[in-house]
């Protein structure tokens, strides 16, 4: 069985929108969403700077009791699943034993393991919550998301820290080609603005410590120095084309190919000749029938960080040759968003979308100093316009993980 | 000072969005919209509020088992 899998809603809960609407609009103005930390005092830390999600009302999507006993990632990813889902007009239609979830996060509830750690410390064991336990636990988006909508199909999470968004695309997309969904929920959430958290990011060294928000988040630029965390939620709704084309939903894009490897290497770094993350690219692009001289827009894993961007592009070269890869236009909207780990690949699929749907590319701001070994395209700065035929997210994690989904106009 | 009733109340009041004055010593936890993990947090908080350990040996299924295992563990 070899069924088409289409996109029918879409909803985003990020640090420069809520909502995908606004998400977009301020991907295209080149909006910065990175700002000083008000999560928690980050002076203990070395770095002071995150993606904060602004102004986000939980319970605009849950009761009062509800939200407080769900972490904050939960919380967006609830948000982001209900706009999808409401969007997608899906609800009633479906059989709910044909209606699954595949969701993923980096790393679950670590707000509440923090809280929890610290109450363990200074009041012990007696006033842990009954409900660390299922706040932290990383299936438990998806699980909410299946009791929201009374999904009775696989509910799955994908952990594979920052490739779970695409691994969950990923993975939804293969069950409703080959039979075993017809509707999937799909995308990823993380909350990891917390203390603990980042010290342990800067511990490894992972992320930019400048106190400037034009100068943190810097893929490809010469000068960039790691990534800058932040938080979020991407939802999709996938469903088979025949049915959401028989039931006249409204279709935002096709999702054609989906690779992904392990760089089977080392535990945090990726392969430095970008041979694992070029072959996920490589084999999303075979099943998506991609030919040479079409017009690619590539939504870059793009950190930020020295080693990533320059396995990128060797990877971007790989899989495209050298020539093709010349063509490519390329952007990390990481720039702008910051690094929303388990949820990246989710809200990257979605500029995708609206990439192909729009023909318009948003850019990598304050890409201001070019490094000679990352020499491709990354639309500097500004937005570009241009007929787009195909777009890819790439993603990859620590673990090694690599997963590259394509996208095209649904024709 | 308020009786462990009215604290109680007060309590799963505030979690389900209801007048405290609805809230009936008879009434079951569960048909009220409290599971067994909200009563063991709604307990917590008040072992908090009052100082006491309360030994969760049998099943709290109504508003006045709760405030019987309160008043038990404060004697």
């Amino acid at each position: 069985m070899n069924r088409r899998v289409v996109i029918t809603g879409m909803g985003a809960v990020t640090p420069v929108g809520i909502g995908v609407d606004a998400f977009w609009n301020s991907l295209l103005a080149g909006k910065n969403g990175i700002d000083r930390i008000t999560l928690f005092d980050p002076c203990n830390l070395r770095s002071s700077l995150a993606g904060e999600v602004k102004d986000f009302d939980p319970e605009a999507c849950q009761t009062a009791k509800d939200a407080s006993h769900t972490d904050r990632s939960g919380q967006f990813a609830i948000a982001a699943a209900v706009e999808a889902v409401e969007q997608s007009g899906v609800v009633g239609t479906v059989d709910p034993w044909r209606a699954a979830v595949y969701f993923g996060s980096g790393v679950g509830g670590f707000e509440t393991t923090e809280a929890n750690c610290r109450k363990l410390i200074e009041k012990g064991a007696r006033r842990v919550s009954p409900f660390f336990v299922p706040m932290m636990i990383a299936n438990m988006p998806a699980s909410m998301i299946a009791i929201r909508y009374d999904f009775r199909g696989q509910a799955i999470p994908a952990v594979t820290a920052c490739t779970s968004g695409s691994h969950a695309i990923g993975e939804a997309t293969r069950a409703i080609r080959h039979g075993y969904a017809d509707v999937v929920v799909s995308g990823g959430c993380e909350a990891p603005i917390v203390e603990v958290g980042l010290a342990g990011f800067n511990a490894m060294k992972a992320l930019a410590t400048t106190d400037d928000p034009e100068e943190a988040s810097l893929p490809f630029d010469k000068r960039r120095a790691g990534f800058v965390p932040a938080e979020g939620a991407g939802a999709l709704v996938l469903e088979e084309y025949e049915r959401a084309k028989a039931r006249g939903a409204k279709i935002y894009g096709e999702i054609v190919g989906y690779g992904t490897t392990c760089d089977a290497y080392h535990i945090t770094a990726p392969k430095p000749d970008g041979t694992g993350a070029g072959k996920a690219v490589a084999l999303a692009l075979e099943e998506a029938g991609w030919k040479p001289g079409e017009r690619v827009y590539v939504n870059a894993h793009g950190t930020g960080t020295s080693l990533n961007d320059l396995a990128e592009t060797l990877a971007l070269k790989l899989a495209f040759g050298e020539k093709e890869a010349n063509q490519l236009q390329i952007s990390s909207t990481k720039s702008m968003t910051g690094h929303m780990l388990g949820a990246a690949g989710a809200v990257e699929a979605i500029v995708c979308a609206k990439a192909l749907a729009e023909n318009v590319m948003p850019p990598t701001i304050n890409l201001l100093e070019r490094d000679p070994e990352c020499d491709l395209d990354y639309i500097p700065c500004v937005k570009r316009e241009g007929t787009v035929d195909l777009a890819i997210s790439n993603s990859f994690g620590f673990g090694g993980h690599n997963a590259c989904v394509a996208i095209r106009r649904c024709e | 000072m308020m009786d462990t009733f009215q604290l109680v109340a007060r309590g799963l009041a505030c979690r389900l969005g209801l007048d405290a004055a609805d809230i009936k010593a008879e009434d079951e936890l569960l048909t009220l919209g409290i599971d067994s993990l909200d009563a063991a947090e709604l307990l917590m908080e008040l072992e908090d509020k009052l100082g006491v350990e309360i030994e969760q040996t049998k099943k709290l299924k109504t508003v006045g088992d709760v405030v019987a295992a309160i008043d038990e563990a404060s004697e």
